[in-house]
């Protein structure tokens, strides 16, 4: 174990270099020059000349790819362009509010599509999961921009269930009174796909021996489809759940920014509109360690999961 | 489609997938209707359909043909508060202006200024400015679709040609694609959108750029896998026997036996890149502003919504949903007819 976990830390390296080149790339030659963005709207030669020193952008190519490598694992990427805040404040600060929305949505919408899932795959075949299989390609069709307007619309503004929009500093009214709705719309969203998947899953195991045996001796049908089923489809259904995991960091950027919920998502897209390099640059290269991160420790649970899975 | 069908002196692939596709009713419903969709655009994009979408021709905010005529309360609340003003004072004795108004008048007289008549209903309803939002979203579905089909081609080329490369020659140049594909992978992809939509800029081109060059590597994982697959099959090893290329035994004998995978791949990805423009878009990261298209139709109909418009939203969200369902459900079919090892 402790072999593997320090072999796939060793192969990480190069994706990690990747990454920070490529960001590297996007930013200090394809996004055009900073000091053009930073000077604003009437440059001034001697000001332009002032930033280019300061950022470091008057240094030959593998000087500038030096500092950045610097800033990434010193945590220090300087201050944003646009509010002069500290990257790494600006990113402590959001990590929070994404997490508050996307964690209960997360549990909510497994646990629903789980569920559903599972009845769908008993009545396979029949009118039941017929109409069920065709609302969900149907909802599915639907742009998510759709349902966040017309939900907002009728359960916040209409018939003022929900706030329409807003945030606190506390931690138990956002959870109570805030996040309900994004949670319930994006909840409301995702389980459609996550259902078409996991009935593919159980019908898979459903369609085992190990079933027939189960049913032949005499198993009632809840315990074959609980004990017998259930777990066995539960090592897909973790796996495609882990796979989304690095997702809950980045948030559901259009729920933040419908309901201005501060979080990184909303961050992103402002900094996108502001030419903020600075925080996008900070938000890509950490968001794909944290990516990497988590894919590891999700294939070394897989391991204590399925004894079965051997380390190559 | 047809062409194979026409040619082929004992089915091959496609003449056999295309048989399967015949008996699928729901496949083929949903062909027509995306044949229809894209028959639309591309009448709009030569001018025959929705060219005057810009004209006003109704009322702000007409409502739609089949909607009764509806208490209009902003009317109603005007006239009483005209109701309640005070009357009108004389002031023609006071009013430098006074002496001149009749010479106006006959001038104004001679002027012959034809107002466009604005009809109060539209088939679907209008817009703020009163223009036809059936036509609108006719022309929006010019930028939506080509998007769509644009973009989703650059990463169905990128992708093939990619894994092509790393799944035939394996080895170093395995390697280094897949070093590319743990890189693109590892950023979540919506952020690598971003990105790129921050160095990038604004535009059509730009976010057809975009979504090309970000989406391939789905394409790229499957078609690296039917390469490692195919290279050891027994055609291509006579192919290597009798002295083919390498670009040849790599275009023209393996890619034609791949191609089921990349026609799903692509397909999956058109679905996906619409729904991915009319969200950018709505941010304002994907067209400009000025270019209609289904997702900045989309942003307008948010205030609409609230005021009690809702035919905008409405009619663009179920053209949308209607392209979008057909896409999914035709690949279904294609998948089946295609592998029918699936079903």
């Amino acid at each position: 174990m402790g072999a593997y976990i320090a072999r796939r830390l060793w192969q990480t390296i190069p994706t990690l270099g990747g990454v920070i080149l490529l960001v590297f790339i996007l930013f200090n030659w394809v996004g055009g020059d900073p000091a053009l963005v930073l000077a604003g709207k009437v440059p001034d030669p001697a000001q332009i000349e002032n930033i280019r020193r300061q950022l470091g952008l008057d240094q030959p190519w593998w000087i500038q790819l030096w500092i950045f490598v610097g800033q990434v694992f010193t945590f220090d990427f300087g201050r944003s362009w646009s509010t002069n805040q500290l990257v790494s404040e600006v990113l402590l600060t959001r990590v929070g509010p994404t997490l508050t929305v996307m964690v209960p949505m997360l549990v909510l919408e497994t646990l629903l599509a789980v569920a559903l899932a599972l009845l769908v795959a008993y009545v396979r075949g029949s009118l039941t999961d017929r109409t069920v299989m065709f609302l969900t390609t149907v909802a599915m069709s639907i742009s998510f921009l759709v349902y966040i307007i017309v939900f907002q619309w009728l359960l916040g503004f209409r018939l003022d269930w929900f706030p329409v929009q807003g945030w606190s500093n506390d931690l138990w009214t956002n959870l109570t009174v805030y996040a309900p709705l994004p949670v319930l719309l994006g909840v409301l969203v995702s389980v459609a796909p996550s259902l078409r998947l996991y009935r593919s899953f159980f019908l898979d195991e459903i369609g085992q021996d190990y079933v027939r045996t189960a049913r032949a001796k005499g198993l009632a049908e809840n315990r074959v489809m609980l004990r017998h089923v259930l777990r066995n489809a539960m090592i897909p259904i973790l796996t495609y759940v882990g796979i989304g995991l690095p997702g809950l960091f980045v948030g559901s950027f259009l729920l933040e920014v419908f309901f201005s919920i501060p979080g990184l998502g909303r961050e992103v897209i402002e900094s996108v509109n502001r030419s903020d390099f600075p925080v996008i640059k900070a938000i890509t290269v950490y968001l794909a360690i944290v990516t990497m991160s988590v894919n590891l420790l999700v294939d070394v649970l897989y391991r204590v999961a399925d004894p079965r899975v051997s380390f190559k | 489609m047809n062409a194979a069908v026409v040619e082929a002196a004992s089915p091959g692939l496609w003449a056999l997938a295309w048989r399967r596709l015949r008996q699928d009713r729901l496949a083929l419903s949903c062909l027509v209707v995306v044949a229809v969709f894209v028959a639309l655009m591309l009448a709009s994009m030569a001018g025959l359909v929705a060219s005057d979408w810009e004209r006003e021709a109704g009322v702000t905010y007409a409502r739609p043909a089949f909607l009764p005529r509806a208490p209009d309360t902003l009317v109603a609340a005007s006239a009483a508060a005209a109701a309640q003003r005070v009357p009108m004072v004389d002031l023609s004795d006071i009013d430098p202006l006074a002496p001149r108004y009749e010479e106006w008048r006959q001038r104004a007289g001679q002027l012959s200024a034809t107002l466009p008549s604005r009809s109060e209903t539209l088939p679907l309803g209008g817009d703020q400015w009163g223009r036809d939002v059936l036509k609108k979203t006719i022309k929006g579905s010019e930028v939506s679709i080509m998007v769509g089909l644009t973009a989703a081609l650059i990463a169905t080329l990128i992708g093939t040609l990619l894994g092509a490369l790393a799944g035939y020659w394996g080895g170093r140049v395995n390697d280094l694609m897949e070093w590319v594909y743990n890189v693109f992978t590892s950023i979540p992809y919506i952020l690598l959108i971003l990105a790129f939509a921050a160095v990038l800029g604004r535009g059509v081109t730009t976010i057809i750029l975009i979504l090309g060059l970000t989406g391939w590597t789905g394409v790229y994982r499957l078609v690296r896998a039917e390469y490692l697959k195919h290279r050891e099959r027994e055609y291509v090893l006579a192919a290597k026997a009798v002295g083919v290329s390498h670009a040849k035994r790599m275009f023209a004998h393996i890619l034609p036996n791949t191609s089921h995978v990349v026609l799903v791949q692509f397909s999956l990805l058109v679905v996906a890149f619409i729904k991915t423009e009319v969200i950018l878009s709505f941010l304002g990261l994907g067209v400009p502003v000025d270019v209609v298209s289904w997702g900045t139709i989309l942003a307008e109909s948010q205030d609409e919504l609230v005021m009690g418009k809702w035919w905008q939203l409405a009619v663009t969200g179920t053209a949308m949903a209607m392209l979008v369902t057909a896409v999914s459900l035709l690949t279904d079919g294609m998948r089946d007819a295609l592998d029918p090892k699936l079903r």
